[in-house]
């Protein structure tokens, strides 16, 4: 991290960019929040560490409406983001200067909590660039720890790879995280019936308090105004009043966000209720796998979406259906 | 709040007889902003279009519904009826309660709640209804036509005889198409080159007709009346302006293994070649995948005798962009594949051949000369059987559900010309049914049974087998008589089933024209628009919309050229203004919308948007109400609800939807 944040010292005094994008340290050890840094002394704050598992690429729209170029700390999977958000030109890449930060995986506080591991007061071992597997935790009732692998997010266990799809700079290094199969989930829920499967999505997102983080998190939820809070639209009015509505809210988001997702994993990420949000963008993904040959949203900033192309070779309407 | 009227529509007793019409009208008056409703037998007469005409003045109306058939039918006709009686024409919807409803249900109960439903529906889609303004547009005198056979020969002459330019593309090195390889023609056994070539003749030498062969449409942009069409015209390796069609090249060149497309590879022919002799143009082009020159860098003997230095070796394709007001398919069809049917032996017996192939060898310029022999041997046959209906009227999914139509004629030309030429020769027919409807068929075909004794057997065969002393064993039922029949024959002819030209479904994506299910294209409306796409300015012409022969080929194809002509002759068109506009304050600037419009009428610009609170220059999307065609696919792309559809607005659709699911 001190080698980070000695080069971002440098990019900000020697003028190459008018910001930085990373994260500041939280009132605890593991709750880092994203933030922009004008100088040299606030970065006095900064931290890169385990726990910085936010995907700072969309609010990179917002720093493409500011004077100047601006550093952005991204780690492997978030690159993928970015690229997409280049496809959809909402973000600026010529006032963008690409940090790609090493990541060994994310952690996730509740997996250390589940573990039966309360009063936390702190935790060691998080750094992104130490290779040991074992994290230290002090807590008032003393010290405990546990292995790395079974505090992190469970995004990091189906980890898209440690390559940056697009960077200036890499600082640090990766590692590929891989310890399951992507898609194990979404086959268990393709083998339910189709009752039982709309009672599990039913009773999950029963939890919903519409809190909209899911949203606010999501770079393809990047609408300027979305449909749910827009007057122009009479359903999003009943929609409020329904009491289907949480239902519907993520139902629609998963066909807004379909072939734009790059499974970053935020939504399930910064859920308060814990609801598996990311199944329904896998299903998607899956989906599209299948019927129209593999496809990785961001992999790069070109390819077109299999959604929003035509060739002659497509999938026709009748052997989607048919073929599920 | 508007003032609605509603008007239901008997249509006889075709709604009426299913849909308790007095209950809609009742329901009807029920709804919000109805001010009026009534029924009548016949909305569409001149009583009913009235009684839309006077309720509008005398209720001061400003919205109506008609319950009655489908837009497609008849919503131009109420519209045209609205504005007569000073009505903006879309402040007038169609409840459609007779195709969506009293014809597919039984039960009058049932018919009657959709029919209440569905008049609810586009009372609210009215409720928010705006009118609208039909732009103009303009139309590029110009017609093009693909594909140069009989259907597209005869377009094209029509409309050029009426004084308008028009280009045929066709994509084989001549036009003239199926007709072309046809011997005689049924039902006078005139030969058909005779018929024909005169008329390829005429086409190309036409002032107003420029013919470009060896090519193929690439790209077409724009809508009817203005059409922006990429023509990729193949290389023909000649030159076309300075070839006299002398034809040395083709007797000196060297390699002669390429199988004739023209006799259905039942001859070779050179590398470089003219398809047949009386080819339009008679200039040869060089198949490239056989010529030796450009397989090994050596010969050139073409270059070498071309008394008028033709020979470009260096020549490219070519992509030229042409404008045209009107598009006429006439892409035409082939024989399907028999891949599927072994159990007639066609891949295992040179004795077993489809009727097309039959045709060349019956003609004097095909590969045996026009004498009619076996190609294993070269002997007579004695003994013919014909196969109808192979692959036609198919119940299984190895051919086509439909009838070929031309089959019965052609087997009982060939037949009767056989037993003319050659009466020593045995005829059987094996048919399911004979179907002779048209001036002069049936009689036709009972000179084929009574004059030259063709022997017509009912029945399928099962099975051909290649016997050892070189004849065919055929296994077939006469189901008149309820016996099995046993039949050596020395030839056996397949009436293969047609099925459209394999271009034709690239083609309909170019053109977004609709395709059905058997890949013809599909008319506008099967019995009072046959010859016209759904899609404006596309037209049909020949077996590309139907299995038909070449006297329904010549006078559809006519029919096209008048439609075309009716076109042509306008200066300026209405546009649809049921486009799409996006709402720049809303717009993300994503592109979803642009990636996805079939007609290339999203732009983006760079403007400044100013609303409340927002004042700041975004990426947005603009488009151009010239080229939309209201599709629809935008408003559907667009994750932020900005691009929305006039007159299909976005409220207006879940407005319908709250109506039908209250």
């Amino acid at each position: 991290m001190q080698e980070l944040k000695k080069r971002l010292c440098e990019l900000l005094s020697d003028g190459t960019v008018a910001r930085v994008l990373g994260w500041r340290r939280g009132e605890t050890s593991f709750d880092p929040e994203p933030a922009f840094f004008g100088s040299a002394e606030e970065l006095s704050d900064f931290v890169y560490d385990g726990f910085c598992g936010a995907n700072l690429s969309k609010m990179m729209i917002e720093a493409a409406r500011l004077e100047g170029k601006t550093a952005v700390c991204l780690k492997p999977c978030d690159t993928y983001s970015y690229n997409q958000l280049i496809k959809e030109h909402r973000v600026d890449r010529e006032k963008t200067y690409i940090i790609g930060v090493g990541c060994r995986g994310k952690l996730d506080i509740d997996k250390i909590r589940a573990l039966g591991i309360k009063g936390i007061l702190s935790i060691s071992g998080t750094e992104c660039d130490g290779d040991g597997d074992t994290l230290l935790i002090k807590t008032v009732y003393g010290d405990k720890s546990c292995k790395y692998a079974d505090a992190m997010l469970s995004r990091c266990h189906v980890c898209r790879g440690k390559e940056h799809k697009i960077y200036d700079e890499i600082i640090g290094e990766s590692r590929d995280t891989t310890d399951g199969d992507r898609f194990s989930e979404v086959e268990k829920l393709e083998a339910m019936a189709p009752r039982e499967r709309f009672e599990f999505f039913r009773r999950e997102l029963s939890r919903c308090i519409r809190c909209n983080a899911c949203r606010n998190v999501c770079p393809a939820c990047s609408c300027r105004k979305c449909v749910f809070d827009s007057n122009n639209f009479d359903s999003a009015q009943k929609a409020n009043v329904d009491p289907f509505e949480e239902k519907m809210f993520h139902i629609i988001r998963a066909f807004h966000v379909a072939g734009r997702c790059t499974d970053c994993g935020e939504c399930s990420r910064v859920c308060p209720e814990n609801i598996p949000l990311h199944l329904f963008n896998r299903k998607f993904i899956k989906d599209i796998n299948t019927f129209y040959g593999e496809y990785t949203a961001g992999e790069d900033a070109e390819a077109k979406c299999p959604l929003t192309d035509f060739d002659f070779g497509d999938a026709e309407p009748g052997d989607v259906t048919s073929g599920r | 709040m508007q003032r609605i009227g509603v008007f239901v529509c008997h249509c006889g007793s075709n709604i009426a007889a299913t849909v308790d019409v007095k209950r809609v009208v009742e329901c009807a008056r029920l709804e919000p902003g109805v001010v009026f409703a009534e029924d009548y037998q016949y909305m569409c007469s001149e009583a009913g279009q009235m009684k839309i005409a006077d309720a509008i003045k005398r209720e001061g109306l400003t919205g109506v519904v008609v319950c009655s058939c489908s837009p497609r039918m008849h919503e131009a006709t109420f519209r045209k009826c609205a504005e007569g009686a000073g009505l903006n024409p879309y402040m007038l919807e169609i409840a459609n309660i007779r195709e969506q409803c009293s014809w597919i249900h039984k039960d009058m109960e049932t018919a009657t709640e959709k029919a209440v439903v569905l008049m609810r529906a586009a009372v609210a889609k009215v409720n928010l209804n705006v009118p609208l303004k039909s732009g103009e547009s303009r139309v590029t005198k110009r017609a093009l036509v693909i594909g140069g056979g009989i259907a597209g020969i005869q377009t094209a002459l029509d409309i050029a005889e009426a004084g308008y330019e028009v280009d045929i593309v066709e994509k084989t090195p001549s036009i003239g198409g199926r007709m072309a390889q046809l011997d005689k023609t049924f039902p006078t056994l005139d030969c058909s080159a005779c018929i024909l070539t005169p008329k390829m003749v005429e086409a190309a030498a036409h002032e107003k007709i420029r013919i470009f062969t060896y090519s193929e449409v690439e790209k077409v942009t724009g809508f009817v009346g203005d059409f922006t069409v990429d023509i990729r015209k193949k290389a023909r390796s000649v030159d076309i302006d300075k070839c006299t069609g002398c034809g040395v090249c083709q007797e000196k060149c060297p390699s002669k293994t390429a199988k004739s497309e023209f006799n259905r590879g039942l001859s070779k022919r050179s590398a470089i070649y003219t398809p047949f002799a009386q080819a339009v143009p008679n200039v040869p082009v060089i198949d490239r995948e056989h010529c030796i020159k450009f397989k090994t860098g050596k010969c050139g003997v073409c270059s070498k005798v071309c008394p008028a230095g033709a020979i470009d070796y260096e020549m490219r394709d070519e992509i030229i962009t042409e404008k045209y007001g009107a598009i006429v398919a006439a892409t035409g069809f082939d024989m399907i594949s028999l891949d599927k049917y072994d159990e007639y032996a066609y891949k295992k017996s040179p004795d077993v051949i489809t009727s097309l192939e039959l045709e060349r060898i019956m003609n004097a310029a095909g590969p045996t000369g026009g004498h009619l022999e076996r190609l294993s041997d070269g002997k007579p046959p004695k003994n013919i059987v014909f196969i109808q209906c192979v692959g036609s009227r198919c119940a299984d999914k190895r051919g086509k559900s439909y009838c070929s139509k031309i089959c019965c004629m052609y087997t009982a030309k060939h037949a009767m010309l056989i037993r003319d030429k050659y009466p020593d020769t045995n005829v059987t027919v094996f048919y399911i049914d004979v179907r002779t409807p048209g001036k002069n068929f049936d009689e036709f075909y009972r000179r084929a049974v009574e004059e030259y004794h063709v022997n017509y057997i009912k029945g399928q065969v099962g099975k051909v087998l290649p016997q050892p002393d070189g004849t065919l064993l055929v296994q077939g039922a006469d189901i008149i008589d309820g016996r099995q029949v046993l039949i050596n024959a020395d030839m056996v002819v397949l009436a293969a089933a047609i099925e459209p030209d394999p271009t034709a479904r690239k083609l309909a994506t170019m053109l977004t024209a609709s395709i059905d299910t058997n890949g013809f294209l599909t008319e506008a409306h099967p019995k009072l628009r046959p010859v016209e796409s759904p899609t404006a300015g596309i037209f049909l012409s020949g077996v590309c919309q139907g299995p038909k022969d070449i006297p329904e080929t010549v006078s559809q194809a006519g029919a096209a050229a008048v439609k075309v002509i009716g076109l042509l002759s306008k200066d300026k068109l209405l546009t649809n203004p049921c486009t799409a506009k996006a709402d720049e304050l809303m717009c993300n600037g994503c592109s979803a919308c642009a990636n996805v419009c079939p007609y290339g009428a999203i732009s983006y610009e760079d403007r400044e948007v100013r609303g409340i609170g927002v004042r700041e220059v975004r990426r947005v999307a603009v488009v151009n109400g010239a080229l939309c065609q209201g599709c629809g696919a935008c408003t559907v792309a667009c994750p932020s609800g900005a691009m929305d559809l006039f007159g299909f607005s976005n409220r207006q659709i879940t407005a319908e939807v709250d109506a039908i699911c209250r």
